[in-house]
């Protein structure tokens, strides 16, 4: 974890450090809130847990407002609650209520809050990586200073796609952050298996572009890493790849399993214990405690807090109604304005 | 009216629309090049600058999923591909996300981008710079595919397409590019979704796509000599489709005959005859027909080539074996 300055205060405000560690929080009570829905079967969809992770979106996140954009993934639970969107309306979207983000049409890998800058999150590994380019090339077209950022894993590294667009990028100079989520694995497989060099964070080399590897379960270094990229992103100065190296502490698919159903990781026990060592919440407690910036009461308060916000959650997407079938046709096409008069 | 080809008319659109809206941008492999767009980006670049007349390297999947992306954030994307083959590496983008996305998010972001893809076939180009796919698209829901035929519809169709708040395909035939007619000069839109009778007639229906619909007037022309009266409809929409305008026809003249030059199997000929089988069966009197490619890749060889692709006299000759029954 980032070291203190001499005097044993912290070079970071502590609203920005209560506001890392609510959001890392709020993310891993949530996702941990999940489990038991999911192995009770009262929970359908698909969910790819973010715990573990909390500390990539949180990072990133923390340097964007509302005019910047995150495109995410199949796993982007926790890039929707780090944007700072609804726990309610994304704990009705995994229960798949109409009262969910998208109403109960896109479940838990189709993310979106148009208004808090989550423009989207998809499945096709890779599929969201051209959106955020596009996203940015919006922003340089328009000549505003806002960033895109396009948050992948790994696996992604595999697909076309990701050069095309940081070509175009570098090329373009647009605003964007491509940040890659290295968990090590692409679903079952482990990069070893994928890759012949597992730097992904090298792959900008060639287009020229910055590109930077950091500690993806230490909030603070990715904090840094963004803000910088942020910064360069707004000065013009735009794309810069950051690779983050995390752990997802649950199965690719599920609470603990690698294919739904089976209760099997097919990853080491000693691996995953060892990253459990790195847990990026406990890291980060024992940062402010060590520093004395908050106190055992303050981190009991945020506990509670959170844990209410989230029971409250999923009460509220209980109780929320299913999407009613009358409705099916429903957001197939958009509407239009009358069209132009025909001379 | 004043008059103007078919690909000036679709300049002529694209410059209105850029002028009109500074959302409107256009982004493409050879926008820059008449080799590969004819004259239908002419003085756009010189005009508008390189922020809004955007040439690219060979990335279409990329490409295409930035023009997606930018219609997310806001923008009115038009991205060109100035052959369609080469549009498939952007079947993600289009089909995974532009199309479901408005569904998918329940709403809550539209997806206002025109697909340009234009089909440039014959020369002896072979299977890969000749295919017409636009009943693959026509399959996918939250998509609208359109095929102008005249110039006054290539303008009116693609100013309705860039000002439509959803992904559509807009596919137009180089074929077509010299082809003169009357072009309003104001901005003005074709509405999409509404076919247009072409001819009228008592005897057989022929509904025809883009470039098979001058062949089936010809064909009309040539069978009126014989005192046959076809009526020729062109539905300009091949997504989402005047079913209505189809269904009444049939329902005057009991025949139909349905062109389309691309693939007959799974293709849109078969889905006008599915309509039509479902909506006015008891109205037929014959048969269905469909003109269309055969079910072979495209050939180069020019022998080959005057085989493949459907004239007025496939047109004629399918009309009159449903009449002389």
């Amino acid at each position: 974890m980032t070291s203190f300055r001499d005097n044993g205060m912290s070079p970071y405000p502590i609203e920005l450090l209560e506001r890392l560690y609510r959001q890392m929080l709020r993310i891993r009570l949530c996702e941990e809130s999940f489990v038991q829905p999911i192995l009770d079967r009262d929970i359908l969809c698909p969910c790819h847990l973010y715990s573990g992770q909390e500390a990539v979106a949180v990072g990133i996140c923390a340097s964007l407002n509302d005019s910047d954009s995150v495109f995410g993934t199949h796993r982007s639970h926790g890039h929707f609650l780090a944007k700072g969107c609804s726990v309610k309306e994304l704990v009705a979207e995994v229960y798949c209520r109409d009262t969910g983000c998208s109403r109960g049409r896109g479940g838990s890998m189709h993310l979106i809050d148009p208004a808090r800058g989550m423009l989207g999150a998809a499945p096709i590994v890779a599929g969201t990586i051209s959106l955020a380019l596009g996203a940015a090339l919006a922003y340089s077209i328009r000549g505003e200073n806002s960033v895109a950022v396009s948050f992948f894993g790994d696996g992604a590294a595999g697909e076309g796609v990701l050069y095309e667009s940081m070509n175009f990028a570098a090329l373009k100079k647009l605003p964007i952050i491509f940040v890659c989520e290295n968990n090590f694995y692409s679903t079952h497989m482990p990069i070893r298996d994928c890759r012949v060099e597992s730097s992904i964070f090298k792959i900008a080399e060639p287009f020229c572009m910055r590109g930077v590897e950091v500690d993806g379960n230490d909030v603070l270094k990715v904090y840094e890493a963004g803000n910088e990229a942020v910064e360069q992103c707004r000065r013009g100065e735009g794309p810069v790849l950051i690779e983050c190296h995390t752990y997802r502490f649950r199965g690719h698919v599920g609470p603990d399993d690698n294919i739904q159903g089976t209760h099997t990781d097919i990853r080491p026990p000693e691996e995953i214990q060892a990253w459990f060592a790195k847990d990026p919440i406990n890291r980060f407690e024992d940062y402010v405690l060590t520093g004395k910036l908050f106190d055992e009461g303050m981190l009991k308060r945020i506990k509670h807090e959170v844990a209410e916000e989230i029971a409250d959650a999923h009460v509220y997407a209980k109780n929320s109604p299913y999407p009613h079938p009358e409705g099916m046709a429903e957001w197939v096409y958009a509407p239009n304005k009358p069209a132009l008069r025909r001379p | 009216m004043r008059q103007l080809s078919y690909s000036l008319a679709i300049n002529e659109a694209l410059h209105q629309l850029m002028a009109s809206d500074p959302s409107v941008f256009l982004i493409g492999q050879g926008v820059k090049s008449p080799w590969y767009v004819g004259n239908t980006a002419q003085d756009l670049l010189e005009r508008f600058g390189e922020n809004r007349v955007i040439d690219t390297p060979v990335s279409e999947n990329a490409i295409t999923g930035a023009a997606v992306g930018a219609a997310i954030a806001g923008m009115r994307a038009v991205v060109v591909h100035p052959r369609m083959d080469f549009m498939l590496y952007g079947f993600d983008p289009i089909i995974n996300q532009a199309a479901n996305w408005y569904f998918m998010n329940g709403g809550k972001a539209c997806v206002p981008v025109t697909i340009w893809g234009i089909v440039n076939r014959g020369g002896e180009q072979a299977a890969q710079h000749s295919q017409a796919l636009q009943s693959m698209f026509a399959h996918v829901p939250g998509l609208k595919v359109v095929m102008p035929s005249t110039p006054y519809d290539a303008k009116g169709l693609l100013v309705a397409s860039v000002r439509d708040n959803n992904p559509v395909m807009f596919i137009d035939e180089r074929w077509l590019y010299g082809k003169l007619g009357d072009v309003p000069e104001e901005l003005y839109e074709v509405p999409l979704g509404k076919g247009v009778v072409r001819r009228t007639g008592s005897d057989v229906t022929v509904v025809a796509t883009s470039y098979m619909v001058p062949e089936a007037l010809t064909a009309a022309d040539e069978l009126a000599e014989t005192s046959i009266e076809a009526e020729v409809i062109d539905p300009r929409t091949l997504k989402p489709l005047d079913e209505e305008i189809i269904c009444e026809s049939v329902r005057k003249t009991g025949r139909l005959v349905v062109v389309d030059a691309a693939w007959k199997t799974c293709g849109f000929a078969g889905e006008v005859s599915a309509l039509v089988a479902e909506n006015a069966f008891d109205f037929l009197k014959a048969p269905i027909r469909r003109v269309t490619l055969p079910d072979i890749p495209a050939p180069a060889s020019r022998t080959l080539e005057k085989a493949y692709y459907p004239t007025h006299h496939n047109i004629s000759t399918a009309i009159l074996s449903i009449l002389h029954r």
